[in-house]
């Protein structure tokens, strides 16, 4: 596939079915099953135990705290909390797997059957979640030599055991079927949206970059109206919010091309990668692994009573869908600017902004415009510009008393953004401050008016709408500090 | 006055009344080790340095007037299952050779704690799969009785150790009788705890949902001193109880007194019959008496289910321990063959494997591969699963009617060395006796019974989870009856 196919194409003539299967790196303290501390960006192999290790003898003890917050993100999920289960183990060899088995949960997940809904283009897509489920995380290999970076072909793999046994959450969803063309963006808006219930938990620090939020995306195609569902293919460790949704955007094109000319999709993993925008092929799964997944004999079941339950559900923030909806209400946003924040990431930001006391509107402008122009520039999130939403306020308030002008104001943003000082600094310390002293002034017009003689004469003669020169001019030489005006008025005022 | 006849509850008191000193009661250990081990083969590793450095600390405790624990000073033989930090641990297996563990497990800890001084590591059948310790990859142990045969398994290290006056105090792990069957064939005292009573943490996993470590010793007393000083709960293994330790110590001494009176014995019909040696059966039966003269009354219990304990252990452990023993690859610790920086990984991990695991580790690894596999599963693992409730509630029917139940612990006496290495099914049945309480997890003991031809045979005492207390005081009370510890009589070395 070299160009891809439109979404919109494409749906004429298959029904995309996708699903998401997201890892969360929990943000405890201690790792999952021994005492190791969890901070990411250690030296290798220094936050290690014989537990974490896997070293003959050793056993496992659950983290409190894991089974706490997997059950507030079911609980957030609107999922069943099961009232007894069990961990399992997951039995493959690998080198970064220090027991070369993993305790995860098969059978009996800690919640299941909830769901997230998400809008996208005014429309609600319901996102069912089957299963979230607990498990340990594996260590890091870093396969040196070979052309690929993967174990095959390599020379020789270097492995950090920091991350492996990290508390790692995986949600699964249900198929998520009848979204057609829109089937990329309603997958990066679901990752999206549970990034936000996540990060609002508290639960993890939620860095797809740092690998603490990963995403397996499934996409299948079935003939358009059909019904039956097509072979689906899993793509691996997506690793951004735009990544997931090129990604499903990739895979619709490459299966339907490969549709069309009446081929056949192979069940297999597949790697994205994130500078092409394509998906390669990794292991296939009609050699499937088995994994002899058998309830691990080391743990107890896990019970979480009613009243523990009931206890998690009172520790539930507001959560975002309901936030929006507060807000919304006290920016009195239409639901189509919600939607326009939160696809620009930007609710929490315009409300903050607000409540630093910016009226809503210009709140809003300055986010979803300027700011997030410069974020795009700078391919960043606008949350992780260089201003917070005080000095956002604080240049809103400028521009209202006078002292900036819009220009002026974006000159200061900028000021800022560079040098990460606040916006009065900035604006004293490049003189940015618009001038609309007369006295101030009135050099600059007569200046203005002795270089251009012939347009003095104009206005002189009655024609005042010729003054626009002159006001640019002074303008320029005052480098936009001016309040134009002032200076229109001073103008007309010396040549009545 | 030789200090390797003693029991340990007579060494901790002298060592503690200042009569012996811990670094002569260690020395003259570590020289009977010396004299005999040449030909018992009890230890892989003997750690003269760290037990006479270990002894030391405990004289200049007492030195310093600090008090001491009743088996501070005394000698131990440790298998080699349980991790020990800075001193090898091989598991009976070439494919831990050289491993210097970097912890200690927790009963270590106890020990260490209790002041029990640990001469060294003891051999046992490779990663404690076996009843003979012939599956040890550095060749098995003799039984004190008769060299040539075989001294029990897995723990027959220890046992071995313990019966040829090398150790007064032992630790071996049971799995399907580990403890019990080797106890009973050297003439010595095994227990088996509740499962989750001694903490597992560091007991290298053969079949996790089995695996239990407990004490071996010369008579039933010195056995209740060291189930007291390794037991209790253990923040480090879930699967630990939370609960006092059961008062072993004070049955034991309450048993010494000969009097059962109103205990209501249960002989186990099932565990009897055919595969049962009439020797074995004689000495039972003799026991059973013995019982009645103390004040028990003994009756006859049926547990239907105890008959699928073999085939369902052999189905569990194997399935555990497929799984347990996949960390054996050669990237981290222990014996890499072939690494010669052209193969693969995966051909490392198998020419390491193929020369580091035994025939009796391959055989299992293979059975629990095979029986957890997708489409077999439910068959296997979870049809064995079934029967170990079975099996469960056979016992809770059993105890309505019955303080304890009894059996012979193992169907035969030691056999000879080499008579079934090469036949698995009947190196199974030796644990015949003792699978029931394993798949329960339940709390067994074996103690001497008496000779059948000249070799000893163990009585099987079980009693309901936490109620370990009852067979030692069952024990106990048999012991006195007999008058002396059965190793009195045994031949010299």
């Amino acid at each position: 596939v070299t160009t891809l196919e439109s979404t919109v194409d494409i749906a004429s003539r298959y029904d995309p079915v996708i699903g998401l299967e997201t890892h969360v790196e929990l943000g405890t303290v201690s790792k999952m099953f021994c005492g190791c501390p969890t901070t990411f960006g250690a030296e290798p192999n220094t936050q290690v135990c014989p537990v974490c290790l896997g070293l003959p003898g050793s056993l496992p003890v659950p983290n409190e705290a894991a089974i706490e917050s997997t059950i507030r993100i079911g609980l957030a999920l609107h999922c069943d909390i099961a009232s007894w289960c069990r961990f399992a183990r997951k039995n493959y060899f690998y080198p970064d797997m220090p027991k070369n088995f993993q305790i995860s949960q098969y059978d009996e997940p800690l919640c299941t059957d909830g769901y997230l809904d998400v809008t996208v283009e005014g429309r609600t897509v319901r996102v069912e979640i089957e299963r979230v489920h607990l498990e340990e995380d594996t260590g890091k290999s870093l396969h040196v030599g070979g052309a690929t970076g993967r174990i095959h072909g390599a020379d020789h793999s270097l492995v950090d055991y920091n991350r492996a046994g990290i508390p790692l959450v995986e949600i699964v969803t249900r198929p998520v079927t009848g979204t057609g063309a829109l089937a990329p963006e309603v997958g990066r808006i679901y990752v999206t949206e549970l990034r936000e219930l996540l990060r609002s938990l508290g639960v993890s620090d939620v860095r797809m970059e740092q690998g603490s939020l990963r995403c397996d995306v499934n996409v299948s195609l079935s003939p358009a109206g059909s019904g039956v569902w097509g072979t689906r293919s899993e793509t691996k460790n997506v690793n951004s919010l735009r990544s997931v949704e090129r990604a499903i955007r990739y895979e619709m094109s490459r299966q339907a091309e490969l549709l069309d000319r009446g081929g056949r999709v192979v069940q297999e993993t597949r790697h994205f990668h994130e500078d092409n925008g394509r998906t390669t092929p990794g292991r296939s799964k009609e050699e499937a692994t088995d994994y002899r997944y058998f309830p691990e004999p080391d743990l107890v079941p896990v019970a979480p009573d009613a009243a523990w339950v009931d206890r998690l559900r009172t520790t539930l923030p507001e959560l975002p869908a309901e936030r929006r909806a507060r807000l919304a209400r006290e920016l009195g946003a239409t639901d189509f600017e919600m939607e326009s924040m939160a696809n620009a990431g930007v609710v929490e930001l315009v409300a903050a902004t607000a409540a630093a006391g910016a009226p809503a509107d210009e709140a809003r402008n300055w986010w979803l415009g300027y700011l997030t122009q410069k974020a795009n520039a700078a391919e960043i999130e606008p949350a992780d510009l260089a201003i917070d939403p005080a000095q956002v306020a604080r240049v809103v308030a400028l521009v209202e008393d006078g002292t900036l002008s819009v220009g002026l104001a974006r000159q200061a943003v900028d000021g800022v953004l560079e040098t990460g000082a606040d916006v009065d600094t900035v604006v004293a310390e490049r003189g940015l401050r618009r001038v609309s002293d007369v006295d101030a002034l009135a050099a600059a017009v007569d200046e203005a008016i002795a270089a251009q003689p012939d347009v003095a004469e104009k206005i002189r003669g009655g024609k005042v709408s010729a003054a626009g020169a002159l006001v640019g001019a002074v303008m320029k030489a005052t480098r936009g500090q001016a309040d134009a005006k002032t200076v229109r008025e001073l103008i007309l005022q010396k040549l009545s | 006055m030789d200090l390797t006849r003693m029991t340990a509850a007579e060494l901790g008191a002298a060592i503690a009344a200042g009569e012996t000193s811990a670094v002569e009661v260690t020395q003259a250990h570590l020289d009977r080790i010396a004299a005999v081990d040449d030909r018992v083969h009890a230890f892989l590793h003997v750690d003269t340095d760290g037990a006479l450095a270990a002894a030391r600390a405990v004289d200049e405790r007492r030195g310093d007037g600090q008090p001491l624990g009743p088996l501070a000073g005394v000698p131990l033989a440790l298998k080699d299952v349980i991790v020990t930090r800075g001193v090898p641990t091989t598991v009976g297996s070439r494919i831990l050779e050289g491993w210097i563990p970097p912890y200690d497990a927790t009963v270590t800890t106890k020990l260490h704690e209790a002041g029990i001084v640990v001469l060294g590591k003891t051999n046992m059948d490779e990663f404690a799969m076996g009843s003979s310790t012939e599956n040890s990859a550095y060749g098995p142990s003799h039984n004190p009785w008769d060299l040539d045969r075989v001294p029990g398994g897995s723990s027959g290290g220890s046992s071995a150790a313990v019966a040829a006056f090398t150790a007064p105090l032992g630790i071996g792990t049971d799995t399907g009788g580990s403890i019990r069957q080797p106890a009973a064939v050297t003439g010595i005292v095994g227990h088996k705890p509740t499962y989750g009573g001694v903490s597992r943490f560091g007991l290298v996993a053969f079949s996790s949902s089995l695996d239990q470590a407990g004490p071996f010793a010369r008579t039933v007393l010195d056995a209740a001193l060291l189930h007291e000083a390794m037991a209790g709960h253990d923040p480090m293994d879930s699967t630990s109880i939370d609960a006092p330790v059961p008062p072993v110590v004070a049955a034991a001494r309450q048993g010494g007194t000969g009097d059962l009176t109103g205990l209501r014995v249960g002989v186990v019909r099932e565990l009897s019959g055919q595969g049962y040696e009439p020797g074995v059966e004689a000495v039972t039966r003799e026991a059973l008496a013995r019982l009645e003269k103390l004040g028990a009354t003994v009756h006859e219990v049926s547990c239907p289910s105890f008959g699928y304990a073999l085939p369902a252990y052999y189905l569990i452990a194997p399935s555990e321990c497929s799984s347990n023993l996949a960390r054996f690859d050669a990237v981290r610790y222990g014996l890499r063959v072939g690494d010669d920086g052209v193969r693969s990984l995966e051909e490392v991990m198998s020419l390491t494997r193929e020369a580091g695991f035994g025939p009796e580790v391959k055989r299992r690894i293979i059975l629990g591969t095979y029986a957890l596999s997708s489409g077999y599963y439910d068959a296997y693992y979870g049809q064995a699963q079934k029967v170990r409730t079975l099996i469960s509630r056979d016992f809770a029917a059993a105890f309505e009617t019955a303080d304890v139940l009894v059996s012979p612990a193992t169907p035969t006496v030691a056999f000879p060395i080499g008579e079934r290495a090469n036949d698995p099914l009947a190196m199974y049945a030796a644990d015949l006796c003792t699978l029931p309480a394993s798949l329960a997890g339940l709390p067994a003991i074996s103690v001497p019974s008496g000779l059948s031809e000249g070799l000893p045979v163990g009585l099987q005492v079980m009693a309901p989870a936490l109620a370990d207390d009852r067979c030692y005081r069952v024990a106990a009370a048999l012991e006195a009856d007999r008058g002396r510890p059965l190793t009195e009589e045994a031949p010299a070395l």
